[in-house]
Formats: C-alpha cells, structure tokens, sequence
C-alpha cells in the first residue's frame, strides 16, 4: 500500500479495521455475505417454523404423549385426540397417487426427451407445465364434478369386477375416498415428475447416448439402460419433489376424500388427511387443547417429511454408485 | 427531442403522476376522518352483515364497518384477544369463554342475536321427488348410525304414499366446523339422549357414521351427487339453489317445511323464557308453526368501549339493525328477529358503556 508521507507501506502495518474495510471493497466478500445471510434467513424461518409448532402444541403434547400417534379417536367434544387416521390417510393417499404417477410422468418425461420430435417435445412441455400451475381448488372442483362420477361409473365397476376379492377393494364406493383422492394427487403431481425428470433427462450428455449406439444398442435400450440410470438421481429429486407436494396438498384433497377419520383397510373407504382436517377444523377450534393438537398433527406432518426426505436421502446415497453422473 | 428522449420524457412524468397520485391517496383517506370498525366471525352471517354494513355506510359516510368472515370459532377467539371491536357467531359463547373474555379485556361480552337461520335435511334418493317427513327419532336414528335403509318403519310411516327404497343411507355431515353443525348437533341432543350421551354439542363433533364435505356447498354437492344421501345444510342454500328438502316434526308434533315465517316463529316461541343475555338456544321451541332447527346469530359486543365515537357508531348501528336493518333480510332469505325479541334488545343495548 503506498502511504504519501511514509511511501511504500506493508499490509500488517496499517490497522485492523481498515484491513477488513478494504477487503469488503472487494465486492466478492460483499457477495459472499449477502448470500450467506439469505442461506441463513431460510434456516432462520425453517427452525422458527419448527420452534413454533413445538411451543404451541404444548398442551397437547403434554396431555397426549406419545400416545397421540397411535391413538385413533378424535373427539373434539370430548378432547380426546389421536393422530392415526390421519398419518394413515397421508401416507396411503400419497404413495398411491406416487404409484399411479411415476409410470405415468417417467414415462411422458422419456418420451418427451428421448423419442418426440423436436416441435410436439417443446408444445407438450408447454401444456405440462402450465398443468402444474393450476391451483389446487380448480383440481379439487374437477375432482369432485368430473372425476368421482367417472371412477363411480367406470373405473371402480371395472376394478371391483377384476380385483375385487382383494381387501383394499372391498366395500361400497361412495365415490369420496381415499382412492378419488390419489387419483386426484396423481394428476396434480405428473406434471413435477414430468418437467424436472425431462429436464434431467435432456442434461445427460450426448457421449452416453452416442457410445450406447456405437454399442449396437437399439434406441429404447439406450434409453432405458443407459439414458435414464444415468439420470437417476435427478428423477429421485423430482418424485420426492412430487411426494411432497402429495402430502401436504389440502384443497383438492379435503374437497374429495370424505373427510372420515376412520382407519379401513379399503381404499374405496373415506378417509382423512392431516392438511385436510387441520384446514377443515383449524378456524372453528376455540378450545386450547383442541388448537394445540391440530398444531401438533402440523408437527407430526412436518415429522413425517423429514423422515421420507430422510429415507430418500439413504436410497440415493446407497443407488448412486452404479454408472450414474458422478 | 428524439423520439427516445420523448418516451423516456414519458415514462418519468407518468411515474411521478402515479406516484403523487398514490401520495394523494394515503393522505386523502388520513384527513377524511374516517372511523372504522372492524369485526369478524360468523361465514354465516356475512352476506347479511355485509349488506347491513353497505347500506349503513350510505346513512352515515364517516362510519366504515369491516367484517371478515373467519367463522364463529375466529370471531370468538378474536374478540377475546381484543383485535376485533365486534364479533358474529351462530353458537353462543360457553361460560368459559365468557370468563375468558372478562379475564383479558375487563369487561362484560354482551350477546345480541340479530337475525335467525335454519337448518334443514336435504335428500337425494332415486326415484323419490316428494317431499319426505322427518321425525326426530328418524333424524338421530340416521345420523347415530341405527337406521341404516330408508324403507325403516320410522322414516316410511312418517310418509305414507310413498315407496322408499331398501337402500343404505349415505349420511353427509360438514367435515369443517361450522355454526350449522352446531345448531343440527344440538338439536339431535334435545331430541336424543343417546345422541347427547354418545356425541355432544359443539362446532365440530366426532360424526358416528357418514362422509363430510367442506362447507354448506360441499354437503349439497356430496348429497346432489350421491344416491340415496341425507345431509343438513343452511335453509338459504335451500332456498337460492333449488334443492329439494324435507319437513321436520316440531315440539307441536306438526310436520313444517323450514320457511322465514316458522324460524321467526320458534323464536317468538322461545322468547317468553329468554335469558336476559339471549344466550338461548332455540331448537326444538314450542309452537304450532314453529320450525324446530332453528337459531339466532348473535352479536359479540363488549359492554364497555373505550374509544366515544366508536361507541356511538357501535350503539346506532345496533338501533339501526333492530329497527331498519331486519327489513333487509328476507331478500337475502334470512329470517327476522321477533319483535318480542328486538323490544328486549333495544333495551339491553343500554347496557354499552
């Protein structure tokens, strides 16, 4: 640094402050801290998130115990609470609609990135994902007026006529249920699996695909053998990414799932979800304990996230090491 | 100057009208001395509030009333918290509230029903397009679960002349909390005691048997769509959309047809044993002509207002609803407060300091 009066000056001779001043002039530390602090705004918001459900579902958590999770009754006028039937109406309702949506969205995603022509690819890609921007309400209203009454008069016939001996179809269909309610899911969700799976998808490089067919391999064995491995853990990203959205989707699902808290072993029974009936219930709950254990079925929603994101985290990192990208 | 140079010209000077005009705005609405009152809580009460609240406002410009339709639940809780000056429920508040209220704001929370609503069972069975009389026994029956087919002796010899089929009864009932579940739920308790013992009276109950839908539209689309449904909904809904509804035998062991006549009638019933605080429910009330689902939506006053001139609106707002305001209503398919009942609250209204 060169001084007026004292000429050249050596760094560890001018003072702290103005050492740190001329670094931030440097605008990549200025950068750095202005990411940083958004970085930590989201953890910030995230465990306030957490801290929040914790502190307000006290009573609850107090009066309950553990016993909140295995307990299936729900009886706001006699304030006994348990959180099955909901856990159970989550998780069944999602993984189905998951079920249904994979095949359905990998498949629309392959065919979009692999084997469309240019123009129908990038048409399609528009329709899809200006699917995945309808509100929930709009695809609640279509299941409930367009979808119920054909999976009352042609679907559940057809599925009670092959597979009804089996438990999980047994029962009248009302035509609310928690089936209606993963078909709806699966609609809502194809369009997420489908637009980041393709976007995965067109990412892996043309080397792959060029060496495969050096190979001898035919298009669709290059697609399904060496394309999408390769793109594994993109299209893992893109079903949790459905996943939660499935589960913690209230509007469409409350308007067609019949709202039951009961635990049957049909699908084609009504049921119930925890977003529904904290939707349903939340504003009409006077009582503090009836507020605390809605606030705490949030808790156990945000519980049952951490540990699929958990579980998913593990099947990647034990997946990835077969001949994916890195 | 360059056609560039203009448009950039342009676009400043617009920017600075908007601007100013925005400026001019904020202040505007700060100078007008404008006092506004805020309130929240019943959804079903809000289109009548609403128009009370727009026609009001044409009397006297420098009142703004906001009501936000949060349901009874929030209207309670958020006037014992203090954020609102007024609240609507269609359930009045338990002791404990009350005591709840007293405990934060140091005051009394005063009760004033301001207009009556119905419930009523609505049906849907094949084949069916007549009118069906509903006894209370059929009613619990169905909703506890123990009648399970419409040809029941209960329901069938209430309705001579008319094949019912031996059908399962789907029962619909609302699946979010709601002033409707509470007046239905209530009723069954008068008129059942396994119904008191089993279920209870509450905003939300825990239903023995059937499907919820969201909302009086979710009940009516889940009934419209499902063969042979029985649900209750608001008598409006009824009346706006058409759909067919039943009778239902009164105190009086008449069977009548929900209509703004019979609900203001079972509160003239109930009025000569009303409690000074109107907190009454008036299901199952004596009379001939009397509906017997029926129930007042109050008003949650405090009886102590700090601020003079909200107070003074608080006040002639509530004269003005008891005396112009019931006029309003039966438009809006409302039913009106008797005036044995409006005589009573004029006076009680007396009690806001």
């Amino acid at each position: 640094m060169y001084n007026a009066n004292l000429g050249i000056v050596p760094d560890q001779e001018i003072g702290r402050g103005r050492r740190l001043l001329k670094r931030l002039k440097g605008g990549d530390e200025i950068a750095f801290l202005i990411v940083f602090a958004s970085a930590l705004l989201i953890i910030l918001i995230t465990g306030l998130l957490v801290l929040e459900l914790y502190w307000n579902s006290s009573l609850a958590r107090h009066q309950f115990g553990w016993h909140f999770l295995i307990g299936r009754n729900w009886d706001p006028v006699s304030e006994d609470f348990g959180a099955l039937p909901f856990i159970y109406g989550t998780v069944i309702t999602s993984f189905l609609a998951l079920v249904i949506a994979v095949p359905v969205g990998l498949g629309c995603a392959i065919f979009l990135a692999e084997l469309a022509p240019r123009r129908i690819s990038d048409i399609l890609t528009f329709l899809v994902e200006l699917l995945a921007a309808v509100p929930s309400v709009i695809y609640g209203l279509l299941g409930i007026f367009v979808l119920v009454p054909i999976l009352e008069r042609v679907v559940v016939p057809v599925l009670k006529h092959t597979l009804g001996f089996l438990p999980i179809f047994s029962g009248p269909f009302l035509g609310v249920s928690l089936f209606s309610a993963a078909v709806v899911l699966a609609i809502m969700i194809v369009p997420f699996i489908v637009s980041v799976s393709r976007e995965v998808l067109l990412s892996v490089p043309t080397e792959q695909r060029e060496g495969s067919f050096a190979l001898g391999a035919t298009r669709w064995e290059t697609t399904w053998k060496v394309v999408v491995p390769y793109a594994r853990k993109g299209i893992y990203g893109s079903i949790f990414l459905a996943l939660a959205r499935a589960i913690g989707e209230t509007m469409a699902v409350t308007m067609v799932i019949g709202n039951t808290p009961d635990i049957n072993k049909s699908l084609l029974a009504p049921g119930y979800t925890i977003a529904a009936v904290i939707a349903n219930e939340f504003t009409e709950a006077t009582d503090d304990l009836y507020i605390h254990a809605l606030i705490e079925l949030g808790l156990v929603l945000f519980g049952i996230t951490i540990i699929i994101n958990g579980v998913a985290r593990i099947l990647i990192l034990a997946t990835s090491t077969k001949g994916a990208a890195r | 100057m360059s056609a560039r140079r203009i448009s950039s010209w342009c676009i400043g000077k617009l920017g600075c009208t908007v601007v100013m005009m925005i400026l001019l705005l904020a202040f505007a609405n700060q100078s007008s001395a404008q006092t506004t009152i805020n309130g929240a809580g019943s959804t079903f009460a809000y289109p009548m509030y609403s128009k009370w609240f727009d026609e009001y406002h044409n009397v006297h410009p420098d009142l703004q009333f906001n009501y936000q339709s949060i349901g009874s639940g929030g209207g309670i809780r958020q006037i014992i918290a203090g954020t609102v000056d007024f609240g609507g429920t269609d359930g009045p508040m338990t002791q404990k509230q009350m005591d709840d209220f007293k405990a934060k704001q140091n005051c009394n929370i005063l009760h004033f029903p301001s207009a009556l609503g119905a419930d009523v069972p609505t049906y849907n069975i094949p084949g069916v397009s007549q009118e069906l009389n509903f006894t209370p026994d059929a009613l619990a029956g169905i909703f506890l679960g123990k009648i399970t087919k419409w040809n029941d002796p209960e329901i069938a010899n209430a309705n001579p002349g008319i094949q019912l089929p031996a059908n399962d009864i789907v029962v619909v009932h609302r699946s979010d909390g709601s002033g409707t579940t509470y007046v239905w739920v209530d009723y069954l308790s008068k008129v059942s005691d396994e119904w008191k013992q089993k279920v209870g009276v509450a905003t939300s109950v825990k239903w023995p048997v059937g499907v919820g839908g969201k909302g009086n539209e979710g009940v009516m689309g889940l009934v419209k769509q499902t063969d042979n449904s029985i649900g209750y909904v608001e008598l409006i809904y009824t009346i706006q959309n058409h759909v067919p509804y039943g009778k239902v035998k009164n105190k009086a062991g008449k069977f009548v047809k929900a209509d703004l006549a019979g609900v203001t009638a079972a509160a003239a019933g109930a009025a000569q044993n009303m409690p000074d605080d109107f907190r009454v429910s008036i299901t199952n009330a004596p009379g001939d002509t009397t509906y017997p689902i029926s129930s007042f939506t109050w008003l949650l006053i405090p009886d102590h207002i700090a601020d003079p001139v909200k107070k003074a609106a608080i006040v002639d707002f509530l004269h003005w609803s008891l005396a112009n305001g019931q006029d309003l209503l039966e438009p809006l398919s409302y039913a009106r407060v008797p005036k044995e009942v409006i005589a009573k609250e004029q006076k009680a209204i007396g009690k806001i300091q």
